[in-house]
């Protein structure tokens, strides 16, 4: 079971980016869930949400404690404390910021692959939501599921052009960081 | 067939195949999602149906009994404040002996004020005479709806399906969706012999005096006995219908051998029962979870328990001044039998706080301490508690 | 059987009149119960395609003793604050199963003005096809006469009596017609028990007309009041007449029509005859600034309502007609 928790601010579509997750994992064939840190969130508050991928049905419902992947919507949570609390040892960061990864990281202690999301999708759709550029990223880096699993689920969500610029979105954010980069680490932290 | 939705959306739309005639509505977190899905099922047209936004739960109650009383199916929906506010209500509709199907999202009651889960609320009312069923994952959520509908104009009994609020509600997970066929073979039309008909003029809701009081009220806890075999079989007919089974009281899980048992209600059965999987290094433990609290299936628990020497009553909530719930009905049930398990009472999660998987090896240290005899909140933080203890 | 000794065998003549009987006879009201006449005379006029959701209080407590009910109609009780609520989801349940049938609500002041404020609100807001009937005695009188928000100001009632420190109640009667009128609904009206006639025209008035409508019904109650049952006429004429209850119609919140006062009676006239307000007829200033505080209220409604009449009264033959019933079809 891989366990991934995202870190955003209210308005950043937090939610919507773990069940687009989820959506893309069930495509698959696979076993998902998907969940807010539940609250009343106002827009701009520190949220996270959180998602499992598994092959067989997922059981439990806590939160995840030890995820092996962050996707972080907003480089400013960078500097919350405990932003990074419970990241497996080998785990990776994802985050949106224009800066580069590698200065990012040096402060985390864990590798950081960091992607202009907001920039991208300012330009492709229109608006700086960062979800679909992360979600792709994340899934080239990783190989967990194809993109096409992520545009199905997508699909569900938006029609015609809309859908179209989310698309080109994906394969834009795809092509900008290293395929599988992350993938010893999904199957260490699914075994 | 099998989606990936948003439990207050799988929630929705199988209230939608159950073709509700009426349904009230009135907001409260965690339960809006389910009334905003079922809002915009109404405004694709998906829904034809009665949607009635009233001004607060007392009336969504009050509008859901009306509905009924008139001779349509109705629904609602509400949580923790909305189940108080409308508890004068509940009362009313199951003395009544009304049919009609509500979902509890299951949530803390204030003071303090807390949006977040336990289960307080439904044991807020579990006296009012409604049937009270507990569901421990999404897809129970759908399948016990559906059946709930089928109970209630079987029984003439209110139910209460209790799904926790967020942990379910807002928990996007893989359910098993049924068709509109499939529905409507289970579900009959709407039919109550009891509704109000011009052609056949009934008086309902009588002042009734101390001549008559004590066998309305008997009347009305005998259909609540009878009720947990009505209960059986429709989850044997839907099981079968649905090919997913589950058992319509309590479901036990575990080694045969296993001298301890932890029963509990909800959504941490799943948290429990992958955590047993994990801390394989401690007891061998039967796991029980209670589907159906109201009736209370004293016998099926005795029969559940056969062989432990101990059982852990873990709920999510307490009658504060007294201690546990459930705790006090599991060992009520087991007052009369001898070489009963020894009950340890604990409540977990209340308010919504997060139960980890390591909950399990604590329990069972809990278990050795004697922490639960009677009664304890398992995982308090002392150093969280004002100076003074009261 | 003759009784009066008339050449007309009355209850032959009885069977033969076309007046519904929507309560029966033998029910536990007391000696001169407006709410009883009020009752009788709203179900006769509704006639038989009608189901009601009654609220809490005199009225359900003295027509339903278990295992007998007065209700020759399909009816319910439930709680004192959701009449509202119930007639709502009755309505919401009738129109989706295609029925005709109208739905009721009956509650007191209480039931109405009160606790069952909010969601009588919002029943109206939503515009449900619902004839809203408050029987209005001024006081919880099923309870043991306790004020409400109806009560007038200055009577005595069990939890505002009179006494060294307090003249009754110390605030105005609540104004609901107006309070009703601003949701802007088809149809509300007053009407008084006093005008039996007024009442069972207002109801087939509201009757035909699909959505929300208001019936405001002054009601007697000679033991919440204070005086003699067979009185209950005369007062609730008095009332009238002295302007301090005006009967009035109003559609979409604007008055349209007005029972013209040929006579208006000093207030005095109402208020001496009943033992509530007894306390004002004291040798006591307060008790005579009080007074002028009555009269001047009833002034205040005559001059805004435009209740006085300069001309005979219209004839009240709409009114009078028994076998015109509710535009339903009645065999």
């Amino acid at each position: 079971m891989i366990e991934i928790r995202i870190h955003g601010r209210g308005g950043q579509g937090n939610v919507v980016a773990a069940y687009l997750l989820a959506i893309a994992a069930f495509e698959e064939d696979r076993y998902a869930q998907a969940f807010p840190n539940f609250g009343a969130e106002r827009r701009g508050a520190p949220v996270t949400a959180f998602v499992r991928i598994a092959d067989r049905p997922i059981r439990r419902r806590c939160q995840v404690r030890e995820p092996a992947f962050l996707i972080i919507q907003d480089a400013s949570l960078l500097h919350v404390p405990g932003i990074t609390d419970g990241l497996q040892a080998n785990g990776s960061i994802l985050v949106n910021s224009s800066e580069d990864g590698d200065v990012l990281g040096a402060k985390l202690e864990h590798p950081v692959v960091a992607l202009p999301a907001s920039a991208l999708a300012q330009e492709i759709l229109g608006r700086p939501l960062p979800n679909t550029a992360l979600l792709s990223a994340f899934l080239a880096l990783t190989g967990l599921l194809p993109q096409s699993a992520l545009i199905q689920a997508l699909g569900q969500r938006f029609q015609g052009k809309v859908l179209e610029n989310n698309r080109q979105l994906v394969e834009q954010a795809a092509a900008q960081v290293t395929a599988g980069a992350w993938q010893e680490d999904i199957h260490a932290a699914s075994a | 067939m099998l989606q990936a939705l948003e439990g207050s959306q799988a929630l929705a739309r199988t209230v939608a195949l159950c073709r509700p005639q009426v349904i009230a509505a009135y907001p409260i977190t965690p339960q809006t999602h389910i009334v905003e899905n079922l809002s915009r099922l109404v405004a694709d047209g998906t829904l034809d149906c009665e949607l009635v936004s009233v001004e607060s739960e007392f009336s969504a109650a009050s509008v859901a009994l009306g509905a009924v009383a008139a001779g349509s199916r109705a629904y609602t929906a509400s949580s923790s404040q909305g189940i108080l506010l409308m508890a004068e209500v509940l009362y009313n509709i199951a003395g009544l002996r009304m049919p009609l199907v509500l979902t509890c999202a299951n949530r803390a009651v204030s003071g303090p004020l807390s949006i977040w889960n336990d289960q307080q609320d439904s044991m807020a009312v579990r006296d009012a005479g409604w049937i009270q069923l507990y569901c421990a994952d999404n897809q129970e959520a759908v399948d016990t709806t559906i059946q709930a509908f089928r109970i209630a104009e079987q029984c003439e009994l209110p139910v209460m399906v209790c799904v926790d609020g967020f942990t379910l509600t807002h928990t996007l997970e893989v359910i098993d969706l049924p068709e509109q066929q499939q529905v409507d073979d289970f579900l009959p039309a709407f039919s109550f012999e009891r509704r109000l008909d011009p052609a056949n003029p009934i008086s309902i809701g009588t002042l009734v005096s101390p001549d008559y009081f004590t066998e309305a009220r008997q009347s009305h806890h005998q259909a609540l006995e009878n009720a947990l075999q009505t209960i059986v079989d429709v989850q044997q007919e839907w099981g079968q219908l649905a090919e997913r089974n589950c058992d319509a009281l309590l479901n036990t899980s575990g080694p045969a051998d296993a001298r301890i048992g932890i029963l509990t209600l909800g959504s941490i059965a799943g948290t429990l029962a992958a955590a047993m999987d994990r801390y394989t290094d401690n007891p061998a433990t039967r796991l029980l979870t209670l589907r159906t609290f109201r009736p209370f299936p004293a016998a099926a628990i005795r029969q559940a328990c056969q062989g432990l020497t101990d059982l852990v009553v873990l709920e999510r909530a307490l009658s504060p001044g007294s201690g546990g719930i459930v705790g006090a009905e599991v060992r009520a049930a087991f007052s009369e039998i001898q070489d009963a398990p020894r009950v340890h009472n604990f409540t977990v999660g209340l308010g919504g706080r997060d139960v980890p998987l390591e909950i399990y090896p604590h329990l069972h240290q809990a278990i050795r301490d004697g922490r639960g005899l009677p009664f304890a909140i398992l995982d308090l933080e002392p150093d969280k508690l004002p100076e003074a203890a009261c | 059987m003759n009784d009066n000794d008339t050449s007309v065998d009355i209850s032959a003549l009885r069977n033969e009149q076309p007046r519904f009987t929507g309560i029966e006879s033998g029910h536990r009201a007391c000696l001169g119960c407006g709410e009883a006449l009020a009752a009788r005379l709203v179900t006769e006029a509704a006639g038989p395609d009608v189901i009601y959701a009654n609220a809490t209080g005199c009225l359900e407590v003295f027509t339903t003793a278990w295992p007998e009910s007065a209700w020759r109609v399909g009816w319910m009780h439930s709680l004192f604050e959701n009449a509202a609520a119930i007639a709502a989801g009755m309505e919401a349940a009738l129109k989706r199963q295609g029925k005709a049938t109208k739905v009721i609500a009956l509650a007191g002041d209480g039931g109405t003005f009160d606790i069952g404020f909010q969601a009588l609100s919002g029943m109206l807001e939503r515009g449900h096809n619902v004839l809203y009937v408050c029987f209005d005695n001024e006081a919880y009188m099923n309870t043991g006469v306790q004020r409400s928000s109806s009560t007038p100001h200055a009577a005595s009632t069990t939890t505002s009596p009179s006494g060294e420190a307090r003249m009754g109640k110390r605030h105005l009667k609540k104004d609901i017609v107006s309070i009703v009128a601003a949701h802007h609904i088809p149809y509300a009206a007053t009407s008084s028990v006093a005008y039996p006639s007024d009442i069972r025209k207002k109801v087939r008035r509201a009757m035909a007309i699909d959505g929300p409508t208001f019936l405001h019904i002054h009601s007697t109650c000679p033991l919440g009041w204070g005086h003699d049952g067979a009185l209950s006429i005369e007062v609730a004429r008095l009332a009238v007449q002295t302007g301090l209850f005006p009967v009035i119609e109003l559609e979409r919140g604007s008055v349209v029509s007005v029972m013209p006062i040929r006579r208006v009676r000093p207030v005095t006239d109402y208020l001496s005859i009943q033992n509530r307000f007894r306390h004002l007829f004291a040798d006591d200033d307060q008790a005579r600034v009080e007074l002028e505080h009555l009269q001047a209220l009833a002034d205040h409604n005559i001059e805004v309502y435009g209740l006085r009449g300069e001309k005979a009264d219209a004839l009240d033959s709409e009114g009078a007609n028994t076998v015109q019933r509710g535009g339903m079809q009645w065999a």
